[in-house]
């Protein structure tokens, strides 16, 4: 359980909700939320936005009725809050690193900047985020970003090419996530693309395997295995 | 002795709460979040004879006080739980329960006979499996279609027996009779209820098997009665379970009948609800005065 410090809305349909939480959590990883006693049964698994050791944030978007009910908690209040689960993404990476975030999967990428930055990895780092409607804390990516691009309304994916970049870590909808890796086979571009998968979840902690990746190694879970995985390995 | 002390078929446990198949994996991951000796038992993901990959698709869908799942009995088969896990759970003070099921009679036997190899508590036979060999036939449902299976595993396996119940059954009071006729030491109901979503937006079954199980509170009335109608008709005892969230539902099945209830779904909505459940049942057994269960057990 955290203490709500902030729930702001930030256009539409896109919250940032602010909560006490002293836990040290790495690049991509994700809690496991729920502002309400029984119903929905399952949690919300939703990626961490920003953290510094007291608190952490996340960047949500509303679209059932778990996220509205969070949408509606005021400052003060409880969220109950599970985690920090998964893998996360690579702190191990070298040369010029894009992230590609599409909706709400442009979550994970403003605190893995910002460490890669911190812990000095990668050369460069782009930013590419996807929005199907209007933009969001352009300013806070910006400032951990040597390059920040934005789309909205179109296909993210076309702004990047694979041959700039020596690591390419991407969140999103599964399909454009697909395009991406399609995009990197084809131009032969040789670079490895991290995605972080969004499969249905229910315990979060890899026991259930409701959200199970297929992969050329074996069934692996998103939640505990992942939700990081090679391209290369899921969309083979 | 713990006033919560419960005995089922010969098996002490210390309270009469179980963590259900499906839902608590080996009970690893949970061991992380709680001290899982605190639970009754454990009875472990669905195990199959041949390590088992589950379905493709989505595998989770939640509805009104419930969720549909079609995981598709995904195992790592029984010799690599053997191998991995078994120490680990047997050095655990819980009960511990094997759930086994198969695709074909033969995983059926084949499993029961490497299971005889081992130390376990219980053999939770899983007859409610929807993908078996001959034209998806599903052994849980038809009772004459169930009883030669349950009298194989039964001549085959030197463990205590409990037969894990579909409601899909097309009567679950005689299956559970025939259970007991052929020499089960106790069952278990219920399993997930057949069910089906639609995606409007894709025109298309949300599950890409078609059907899949509901569980969780949407189910717990229709599974209490199926508790009851059991207990009434069967003396070996019964594990209740649909929906069981809170201790007054823990409670309520056992007022129903049942000797120990399992808690699924709900440890989704809290890792530890079990203790919430544990602890409620007992502060329910101090404030009513209540030295055993037994007190309140099949009242109704």
């Amino acid at each position: 359980m955290g203490k709500i410090l902030t729930n702001k809305k930030l256009s539409d349909d896109f919250y940032l909700i602010e909560v006490e939480e002293k836990n040290q959590v790495k690049a991509g990883q994700f809690y496991m939320l729920r502002g309400w006693e029984e119903y929905p049964v399952l949690s919300r698994p939703i990626s961490i936005f920003d953290a510094d050791g007291d608190r952490v944030s996340f960047l949500y978007k509303k679209v059932g009725k778990g996220t509205e009910l969070i949408s509606r908690l005021e400052p003060g209040k409880m969220l109950t809050l599970n985690g920090p689960y998964g893998n996360g993404f690579p702190m191990n990476v070298k040369g010029k690193i894009a992230m590609v975030g599409g909706g709400v999967g442009i979550a994970p990428f403003y605190y893995t900047a910002k460490k890669y930055k911190e812990e000095g990895i990668g050369s460069q780092i782009d930013i590419y985020l996807g929005f199907s409607q209007k933009s969001v804390l352009e300013e806070e990516y910006r400032s951990v970003a040597d390059n920040l691009y934005l789309d909205i309304g179109g296909f993210i994916t076309d702004l990047v090419n694979p041959l700039e970049y020596d690591v390419i870590l991407t969140c999103g909808p599964e399909i454009m996530m697909k395009v991406l890796y399609e995009k990197c086979k084809k131009m032969d571009a040789g670079v490895p693309l991290y995605v972080s998968m969004e499969n249905r979840m229910a315990c979060g902690i890899g026991m259930c395997k409701v959200c199970t990746c297929k992969t050329k190694n074996g069934n692996k879970t998103a939640c505990k295995d992942g939700p990081v995985f090679l391209g290369s390995e899921v969309f083979a | 002795m713990s006033r919560l002390h419960t005995e089922f078929a010969g098996i002490a446990f210390k309270n009469p709460v179980v963590l259900a198949s499906g839902t608590c994996g080996f009970g690893r991951e949970l061991a992380e979040c709680f001290d899982i000796e605190k639970l009754g038992g454990l009875s472990s993901k669905g195990l199959i004879i041949h390590p088992h990959g589950g379905n493709d698709g989505i595998r989770i869908w939640e509805t009104p006080s419930g969720i549909m799942n079609s995981v598709g009995l995904e195992n790592p088969g029984i010799e690599a739980f053997i191998e991995q896990d078994l120490d680990w759970i047997n050095e655990k003070d819980v009960v511990n329960i094997v759930n086994m099921g198969g695709h074909s009679k033969e995983d059926y036997f084949r499993g029961a006979e490497r299971l005889n190899d081992v130390n376990i508590d219980i053999l939770e036979l899983n007859i409610s499996c929807p993908n078996v060999k001959e034209g998806g036939m599903n052994f849980g449902v038809k009772t004459e279609a169930a009883r030669e299976l349950v009298r194989e595993v039964r001549k085959i396996s030197k463990h205590k027996l409990v037969v894990k119940l579909s409601p899909n059954a097309e009567d679950i009071v005689a299956l559970a009779k025939m259970c007991e006729e052929e020499g089960a030491d106790g069952v278990s109901l219920v399993n997930t209820f057949l069910a089906m979503a639609v995606d409007i937006d894709k025109k298309a079954m949300v599950f890409q098997n078609g059907y899949a199980g509901l569980s969780g509170p949407a189910i717990r009335p229709i599974a209490l009665r199926m508790v009851h109608q059991v207990c009434k008709a069967v003396k070996i005892p019964v594990m209740g379970m649909g929906g069981i969230t809170t201790w007054q539902d823990a409670i309520a099945f056992i007022m129903a009948g049942a000797q120990v209830v399992q808690v699924g779904t709900a440890t989704f909505m809290k890792p530890d609800i079990s203790l919430d459940i544990i602890a409620g049942v007992e502060k329910y057994m101090e404030d009513n005065h209540l030295d055993s269960l037994n007190e309140i057990r099949g009242i109704l």
